[in-house]
């Protein structure tokens, strides 16, 4: 080889490059392109370059055969590397791949690798060539076949040459065989049923003393065995074989050649035990076979470097996933703990992943090394953090629930915000499985709430009244925490939203100071209304919180005994809010106050216990309670109509039940006359199957009028019904509508009923659409009318834009 | 398997993309804008390893170059980072000392020697010696040819 010294300036130092390059010695050509592109200063400028490199390219291409052709496509390969399109290259891949030149076949198959998928027709051109190359005399040659078969041969190609693979698999140099043999892993992947053709050979190959085709052979028969649990029993057969080649390298003295920080083929002996997992899993004689032989790499792997590391990662693995004796599982055990002490990040990270996959069936074995693993949540690193956080959760039971709950409870104060939420819920499902008492409870909740309460999810607010409203023992405990909670910080909602609803429900508890669990401080009548009003007032407070605050300001009305007058003034100021749901609800307040004050105490007397679960409550609450002011859930319903009244006040808004209770002379007070009549007319669609579906008209015009029927069937599912009648003198011919509605909405236009429309109103045309929306988006259609009406064509547009998913009421805009 | 190893500067330029799977080419560009931004931001002396979407991310950085991974979940991560090592001391040994600039300007050859390191996602050989050795005398084949290109005929 001359050597030849090339000089380089790139970005301002030298580069000095020696010659092996003369191997592709226009590679110079190449080289050149890369430091000129390289050099260019702006993203214009580059683009500048590649055009017109890519020109000279293109021309070079259909010069034909110059011997320069392999250098060009080098240097599109390049460009395509950068991001730039090269899918003119393709045919000159195909040209190239078929040359008899070693260099430009080379380049040519790196070319299809890099450009040719098994989407691009060019791919099969090449299938020849392949065909041609994998008998070639050089095996450098058939290496460049066997390789780009591997990587982007699709299923067809697979196919005609799966027969030669197999040829190559039985008979050829060891070069070859380990190449051919995970080419027919490539090719079982696509075409899993040339499965069988490969089996026999796999097995034989076993047998095969050079390294690189035994670590072939393993992945060959693990991916047999995975896909055809038939085979998988075959291979079972050939478990002393392996557990023989393992033995050997695990006791054979140092070779050079495979060594890796003194470990002998690491990568041989992972693939080996992770095809002993597979055979030994759920098998008694397959797993006992290998009993000795894990337990002696568990003991003798030198783990002290990654090699090590690695191989005993595998055989814990393995051992875990076999019918192994106990003794072993331990020693297993034992070692993911010793490699949770580790200093080395990664091997903690995987020791953890390891450990959550066995925390469910060997529970106590990972107990044992609960502290280490608490100890872990202070690690400085995302991965292990979370990795700790999972497997802390999991390991929450009964007995240590108070002690991890606390160390959860901290590492929530200093957690990463990405994993805050995942643990605010992690503590509360831990909480409500293993709280050793309702206090606990209770105190644990409102501690994640003072902490996180940004992060928790929806249902916990209406889940902790619940479970606070059970723990009748604990009320005055409870809304005296949550008073002074609430006096220092109204920033967290969720918080806050539970304070203002145990201060409505037991404000008279707080008033009257004492409290075994707490010490007594006294607490005025003014006090809590000025926190209250200080929550209304704050800008902070969500629409939903205020809402909560102005009905427990009305509630404590008949709570307390001297600022009544205080109660009123609040609640007619926000008679006037602008806040569409606070006023509707200070308006009715008021009318409590004046037309119905007989009533008022009975109707903000304490709700009774709630239970979880019961019948015809929508998202997690029960009927009565609070619904928070959600612009997506159903309109709320007062929370002191809990008598009989309420609850169909309730369903009747939810309109999955409503019937006739809008006819029934209602006890409710009628303090809530535009809830009812709406709800009315919402239910009118909704509930009754007797009252007539209402007609609209969509579009009138030169005397066709169009007019739709909507019908509810289910959740997503509509079903609308066109009605086209005709006031003109004559008939109107060729009608025809189209229709088209938002993406994810699925429509099927039923056949019409007919294309002629009688004149004078004789008879109407109707056609039925039927829609499903099961993304519940707000469905918008579009109608096309095309019609003849004394001979001329008209055509027009209507556009429906919106129908109520309740009420199937469209609100049109005619185009 | 490996799905897919990159080669990608520290400031986000790649350098090599091997894909072992079919894959669009916008589902390519998506998975490399989503990886590298993935990696970059990590801190120097974080955990190798990472969690995407339903793949095991693994990454080392040498230099100025990060090579990273995407493995299935039945890999073993602490083998990937050997196989990354194996392949830098593979370069290191065909360029001599190796440096970003020998993968830019060769990048041919940096896929060469992948090739004959590893084969559809799996290794093929896990001798270091033999791979040398085919890429020596695969590259003087090579030679060989052009030479014959070159001699006059008689």
């Amino acid at each position: 080889m001359a050597e030849v010294a090339l000089y380089y300036e790139a970005y301002g130092y030298i580069y000095y490059c020696a010659a092996k390059d003369t191997v592709m010695s226009p590679s110079v050509r190449l080289q050149e392109m890369i430091r000129v592109i390289r050099s260019a200063r702006t993203q214009g400028e580059e683009r500048g370059i590649i055009q017109r490199e890519c020109a000279d390219i293109r021309a070079q291409f259909r010069q034909g055969d110059n011997g320069e052709r392999s250098h060009s496509l080098a240097k599109l390969l390049y460009v395509h590397m950068l991001g730039y399109p090269a899918h003119f290259g393709q045919m000159e891949c195909v040209r190239l791949i078929a040359s008899p030149r070693y260099s430009e076949k080379r380049i040519g198959y790196l070319g299809a690798m890099m450009l040719l998928d098994e989407k691009q027709d060019a791919s099969l051109l090449i299938t020849n060539s392949i065909k041609n190359d994998l008998s070639h005399s050089s095996q450098y040659v058939q290496s460049l076949a066997l390789c780009t078969l591997a990587c982007m041969g699709s299923a067809e190609m697979c196919r005609d040459l799966a027969p030669e693979i197999e040829r190559l698999l039985r008979a050829s140099n060891s070069y070859i065989k380990k190449k051919a043999t995970l080419c027919a892993v490539h090719i079982i992947r696509k075409v899993p049923e040339l499965a069988e053709l490969f089996t026999p050979s796999a097995r034989t190959l076993l047998s095969e003393k050079n390294h690189g085709v035994l670590h072939g052979a393993v992945v060959l028969i693990t991916e047999l065995c995975v896909r055809n649990p038939d085979t998988l029993d075959r291979f079972r057969k050939a478990v002393p074989e392996l557990v023989q080649i393992m033995k050997g390298l695990v006791t054979s003295s140092y070779s050079p050649e495979h060594n890796v920080a003194g470990i002998s083929d690491p990568f041989l002996q992972v693939r080996i035990l992770r095809l002993l997992r597979i055979l030994g899993h759920n098998n008694d004689t397959a797993s006992d076979a290998m009993n000795d032989l894990l337990a002696q790499v568990a003991t003798n792997t030198d783990s002290s470097k990654t090699a090590g590391s690695a191989v005993l990662y595998e055989t814990v693995l393995t051992i875990m996933d076999i019918n192994s004796e106990s003794g072993l599982r331990v020693l297993a055990v034992n070692i993911l703990g010793r490699f949770l002490l580790n200093n080395d990040r990664n091997i903690r990270y995987i020791s953890m992943t390891s450990l959550q996959k066995i925390v469910q069936t060997d529970h106590n074995a990972v107990q044992r090394h609960r502290g280490t693993i608490v100890d872990c949540l202070k690690d400085q690193d995302t991965s292990v953090k979370r990795r700790a956080l999972e497997l802390s959760l999991a390991l929450v039971s009964a007995v240590n629930v108070r002690s991890m709950m606390k160390e959860l409870l901290i590492f929530l104060s200093v957690c990463p915000p990405e994993l805050r939420s995942q643990t605010a819920s992690g503590i509360f499902n831990a909480a409500e499985r293993y709280s050793p008492s309702k206090r606990w409870h209770i105190d644990t909740i409102l501690h994640v709430l003072t902490k996180a309460g940004g992060d928790v999810r929806d249902e916990t607010v209406p889940n902790l009244i619940q479970l606070i409203t059970t723990a009748s023992e604990l009320h005055c405990y409870t809304v005296h925490k949550l008073y002074r909670a609430l006096v220092k910080d109204i920033a967290q909602q969720s918080l806050v939203q539970v304070a203002c609803w145990c201060i409505g429900e037991y404000g008279d508890l707080l008033l009257k100071g004492e409290c075994e669990e707490i010490e007594p401080v006294q607490v005025t009548e003014d006090d809590v209304l000025d926190a209250l009003e200080t929550v209304l007032q704050s800008h902070m407070s969500s629409p939903a919180t205020r809402g909560f605050a102005l009905t427990a300001t009305m509630k404590l009305s008949t709570r307390i005994t001297d600022n009544v007058d205080r109660i009123r003034s609040i609640v007619s100021i926000y008679g006037s809010c602008i806040d569409l749901e606070l006023q509707q609800r200070a308006v009715e307040y008021n009318a409590l106050f004046k037309k119905y004050d007989h009533m008022r105490a009975a109707v903000l007397e304490r709700m009774p216990v709630m239970d979880k679960n019961s019948p015809g409550h929508t998202n997690g609450e029960t009927p009565g309670e609070i619904k928070e002011p959600d612009t997506s859930k159903p309109k709320p319903v007062e929370a002191g109509l809990l008598s009989e009244p309420a609850s169909q006040v309730c369903d009747l808004l939810d309109l999955l039940g409503g019937t006739d209770t809008p006819l029934q002379p209602s006890p409710a007070p009628t303090s809530t006359p535009t809830t009812t009549s709406s709800a009315d007319l919402l239910d009118l669609l909704g509930g009754l199957e007797l009252t007539p579906v209402p007609t609209v008209s969509v579009y009138e015009k030169n005397g066709l009028s169009l007019k739709i029927q909507c019908d509810k069937q289910t959740e997503t599912e509509v079903v609308i019904n066109l009605i086209a009648s005709n006031s003109t003198q004559t008939d109107i011919t060729n009608f025809t509508l189209q229709a088209a509605v938002p993406k994810s909405v699925q429509l099927q236009m039923k056949a019409p009923s007919g294309t002629v429309i009688p004149a004078h109103g004789l008879g109407q045309v109707t056609q039925t659409v039927l829609l499903n929306n099961p993304n519940k988006v707000s469905l918008k259609m579009r109608i096309r009318v095309s019609y003849s009406n004394q001979g001329a064509m008209h055509q027009d547009t209507v556009q429906i834009d919106s129908f109520p998913s309740t009420a199937c009421q469209p609100s049109i805009s005619p185009l | 398997m490996m799905r897919f190893l990159l080669l990608f500067s520290r400031q986000g330029k790649l350098r090599l993309q091997k894909w072992f799977t079919a894959l669009s080419d916008r589902d390519k560009k998506k998975i490399i804008r989503d990886v590298i931004q993935m990696v970059l931001v990590r801190p120097p002396k974080s955990c190798n390893f990472l969690q995407w979407r339903d793949l095991k991310i693994v990454y080392r950085r040498y230099a100025s170059l990060y090579f990273c991974c995407g493995l299935e979940q039945g890999d073993n991560e602490l083998l990937t980072l050997e196989l990354l090592h194996r392949y830098v001391e593979l370069l290191d040994q065909y360029f001599g000392n190796v440096c970003e600039l020998d993968i830019i300007f060769n990048f041919e050859k940096a896929y060469f020697i992948l090739d004959e390191f590893v084969i559809s996602g799996e290794v093929q050989e896990t001798s270091k010696a033999s791979v040398a050795k085919s890429m020596e005398e695969a590259d003087s084949l090579q030679e060989t040819m052009e030479e014959y290109r070159n001699k006059p005929t008689y």
